[in-house]
């Protein structure tokens, strides 16, 4: 449905999207690039966004994943320009846009409730966004882009009479018709039932990478930033504490929370000696060199389960059946382990297994450990 | 949104609000200080004080205590019971808001008496209804309804669970109004003997027409007759003290209580239950309520239209005299609907306690007694622009400001309603401030500020304090033509005028229950 296309948009930098292979701040060409950005609400409170910096290459579509008062909202609607970041420094194509009204920036946003104006049909809501196409050509390009999502037909139909993914489609087509330089997306999935959510989100990707739009896109769900994005930043109470390819974040998160944020994980405790650990489960290899006693994240699905009634076994402690895998309590002494088999001969709950991993763990940085 | 720069185009209009709202009252404070400090001692420890507060309070106690009587069993039969026509019973009880004070005033004086329709149609000669309870009466019959809607609503929203779990527990029917219910309502029986409280300290054509001597009558004769200003200015402030002291003491009994619902449970609204014994009780109550809140102006007026009218010539004068109000009242409404609007945006969309304070000062305007309003206004004419003094422009102004905080309502809640979303929405797709205002906010407005418009013109029509004291002489308009003729025992040649009002009062009270009839 893309190929007739007519919209300049679409045409534009379609071949810009083998980007994002680069994470570092320190882009050849990038579209956006943000510096040290810090945004406190009150005096006396933390700050809400602290110190975050990154850059995004054109075509590159990035999550800013974290729980709720991480800050990524906050992060997001100072790109908007909604919000003044106290200090840091905003730039688009090298330009510094920290202080520009957000009407100046051409940086599109699609709201978490999709802010469709009540009073104007579809029609109007996406050609209120033409502002650089002559009024008389606008009906025309908004039906265009309406088709493009499958809603010609409801064009002159008010918002309110729609699902909330027509709804959703609507929002989107509207910032894509503005031709931003850059889409940002605000929870965009949160709104969904979970049956739309999954083939939303493919339809969204291949969208936005035929079209070689840069995105950045705010979201709590693990999933759905590992899905959408070709790069990830985890961020927790204002600070951006990784940013990389989602595979490089899940296999090497920078800490502990990085690692349980992403999914299940074993924390080890262990002593290292070069590619080696001894932990309670017995030698395990690394991703990368430590030495001396070092804390060791292992995903659930690197841990292998064998029956053994020896005595420094584990004992099942719960089982949850997920159709296609079975997700594993374990519990050993004072230390609880979660596994996920692929489906296999069940264990049942109580019986004794032994432990071990072939996979390499990740070394999480030493935690500042608090003084108590 | 908090941290934005608010726009000048917002911020100024919002302090141009402000300083309309602070100004006159400043004016006010300054001619009452001018007097030289004896002549002050003995204004301020006159004896006629003590009489004049002794009187006003006297009266509003009177007032609220009758309206409670007349507003809290009714709000309870249309909450609690089963009985029949409750919708109906429930518009009846906000129908009498459409008869201003002056107007119930009219009717009760011209009930009784030599001339009172009473004698003249049964020649009953009974006593005619003036003085203290004249004014009580009077008051009550219109104030009522406001206290109605508080404890309706009050009534709706309270948890059943609650009373059922007294019930369970083994309290008595009246136990369980008294300790659980009256304690809920609290708050929003306050929260309406505030308005009344506020009403009956500001009112003036009732009273005066009572010829009962509270302080806004004195003002008057003080200002009018005597034409001691300075006496005038510092009757004035001594009812706005009143005034702050009523606010200020029931937002002192409310922080002492804690209302709010404890727990997670969910509230539910209890079954109205069948009246039993009740009945012919509840039945005599509403009779006895809607017989001479709306019966008796209803009988009056028809009295004197149909069964004995005034010559034809008053009643050709009704359409001059309306043209004469709504003069004064379209202006004025356009003024409050179109200062309402920044005021609003500033205190909704860039909420800071310096945006709170300029929203707060609108309602000064409405708050304080219109004599008092209207006295502050012509000091600060007559200091600043003697020119507008006894011109159309101050009484337009006056009436600006009175009804401010009418106005902000509608537009308030539409804004609140409208998410920030929308603007910003806007703005990202590359609008200005201008393009989004015509075509984001303003279509989600326009019917607000036609309520707002419609609230303060027909607040206008029907207005008499202010009118009074800042009319040009010779401009009158419908209230004050009905007051006058009724001061002057003229009830017959004033009864066109006063349907006329009540005609108006109507349709906004029409407003009002629609607005209700919303949430």
């Amino acid at each position: 449905m893309l190929e007739e296309s007519s919209i300049s948009m679409l045409s534009n930098s379609s071949n810009s999207t083998a980007a994002a292979s680069d994470h570092s701040a320190t882009k050849a060409d990038p579209l956006m690039r943000v510096t040290n950005l810090s945004k406190r609400f009150r005096r006396s409170e933390e700050r809400a966004v602290d110190d975050v910096s990154f850059s995004l290459a054109p075509g590159e579509i990035l999550a800013l994943l974290g729980p709720s008062g991480c800050g990524k909202t906050t992060t997001l609607r100072m790109l908007a320009g909604f919000e003044q970041p106290d200090a840091g420094k905003i730039e688009l194509h090298e330009k510094d846009i920290t202080h520009w009204a957000p009407q100046k920036r051409n940086i599109g946003i699609v709201f978490q409730d999709y802010a469709l104006f009540p009073h104007m049909s579809l029609v109007g809501n996406v050609a209120f966004a033409m502002r650089h196409i002559p009024r008389s050509q606008r009906e025309r390009k908004a039906l265009e882009w309406l088709d493009l999502v499958g809603l010609k037909p409801l064009a002159y139909r008010l918002p309110d009479e729609l699902s909330g993914g027509q709804q959703q489609r609507v929002a989107l087509v509207r910032t894509l018709a503005a031709e931003p330089e850059l889409v940002l997306l605000d929870e965009p999935f949160s709104n969904l039932d979970a049956a739309l959510r999954e083939s939303t989100r493919k339809e969204m990707r291949e969208l936005f990478k035929r079209t070689g739009t840069s995105v950045i896109l705010v979201t709590h769900d693990q999933g759905e930033a590992m899905t959408m994005a070709d790069t990830i930043g985890v961020m927790r109470d204002g600070r951006l504490l990784q940013i990389g390819a989602p595979q490089a974040v899940y296999r090497e998160p920078a800490d502990a929370f990085v690692a349980e944020f992403l999914g299940h994980t074993n924390l080890l405790e262990g002593q290292a000696s070069g590619m080696s650990a001894e932990t309670p489960i017995g030698t395990v290899n690394l991703t990368s060199p430590a030495r001396g006693p070092v804390t060791l994240s292992l995903r659930p699905e690197d841990l292998a389960l064998v029956r053994c009634e020896c005595e420094d076994s584990a004992e099942v402690i719960d089982r949850e059946f997920r159709g296609h895998d079975y997700f594993y309590v374990l519990q050993r002494g004072d230390h609880r382990y979660c596994a996920i088999i692929p489906n296999h001969d069940p264990l049942e709950v109580g019986s004794r297994v032994r432990l071990h991993t072939h996979k390499q763990a990740s070394v999480l940085p030493k935690r500042d450990r608090k003084p108590n | 949104m908090a941290h934005r720069r608010t726009p000048l185009h917002i911020l100024i209009p919002s302090l141009v609000v402000a300083l309309c709202m602070l100004l006159p009252l400043v004016y006010l404070f300054l001619r009452a200080v001018q007097a030289d400090s004896a002549t002050v001692v003995e204004l301020v420890f006159r004896a006629r004080n003590i009489e004049l507060l002794v009187n006003t309070l006297s009266l509003t106690a009177g007032v609220l205590v009758l309206t409670t009587f007349m507003a809290l069993p009714l709000a309870w039969i249309v909450t609690r019971t089963r009985i029949r026509f409750r919708r109906l019973i429930t518009v009846l009880g906000v129908v009498p808001l459409a008869v201003p004070g002056y107007v119930m005033a009219y009717a009760l004086l011209g009930l009784g008496g030599h001339y009172g329709i009473l004698t003249r149609t049964f020649g009953w000669e009974v006593p005619q209804i003036q003085g203290y309870w004249g004014a009580t009466i009077a008051l009550s019959l219109y104030t009522f309804p406001y206290l109605f809607l508080n404890l309706r609503a009050a009534l709706l929203s309270l948890d059943g669970n609650l009373e059922e779990s007294a019930r369970s527990l083994g309290y008595s029917e009246n136990q369980i109004f008294t300790r659980v219910i009256l304690v809920q309502l609290m708050p929003s029986l306050m929260a309406g003997w505030l308005v009344i409280g506020l009403y009956v300290l500001g009112d003036f054509g009732a009273v005066a027409l009572m010829r009962y001597e509270a302080f806004s009558y004195a003002i008057f004769t003080q200002y009018a007759g005597a034409f001691d200003r300075i006496y005038a200015a510092w009757l004035s402030l001594m009812l706005l003290a009143i005034a702050l002291l009523f606010v200020m003491s029931e937002s002192l009994v409310l922080k002492r209580r804690r209302l709010a619902s404890v727990g997670r449970g969910q509230a539910r609204q209890p079954h109205p239950r069948s009246l039993g014994r009740l009945r012919p009780l509840a039945w005599a109550h509403l009779t006895l309520v809607f017989t001479t809140s709306i019966g008796l102006p209803v009988l009056i007026l028809g009295y004197w239209l149909l069964m004995s009218p005034p010559d034809l010539r008053f009643f050709l004068e009704v359409p001059a005299t309306f043209a004469r109000s709504a003069a004064a009242a379209i202006p004025a409404g356009i003024l409050a609907a179109g200062f309402a609007l920044p005021v609003a945006y500033y205190a909704v969309r860039y909420p800071s306690r310096f945006s709170t304070v300029v929203e707060r000062s609108a309602y000064v305007g409405y708050s304080i007694p219109p004599l008092t309003l209207a006295l502050a206004l012509v000091f600060f004419a007559l200091h600043t622009a003697p020119a507008l003094y006894q011109t159309l422009t101050l009484l337009i102004l006056g009436w600006t400001l009175a009804t401010l905080a009418l106005a902000l309502g509608p537009i308030r809640s539409t804004l609140m309603q409208t998410r920030p979303n929308l603007e910003e929405a806007a703005h990202s797709l590359g609008h200005g401030p201008i393009t989004t205002f015509t075509q984001v906010v303003f279509p989600r407005l326009r019917r607000s500020l036609f309520a707002s418009f419609a609230l303060v013109f027909l607040f206008c029509m029907k207005e008499l304090p202010i009118t009074f004291l800042l009319a040009p002489t010779g401009y009158t308009t419908l209230a004050v033509t009905v007051f006058t003729r009724t001061s002057e025992g003229m009830m017959a040649e004033a009864a066109p005028f006063a349907a006329a009002i009540v005609l108006f009062s109507g349709i906004s009270v029409g407003l009002v229950l629609n607005r209700e009839g919303d949430r």
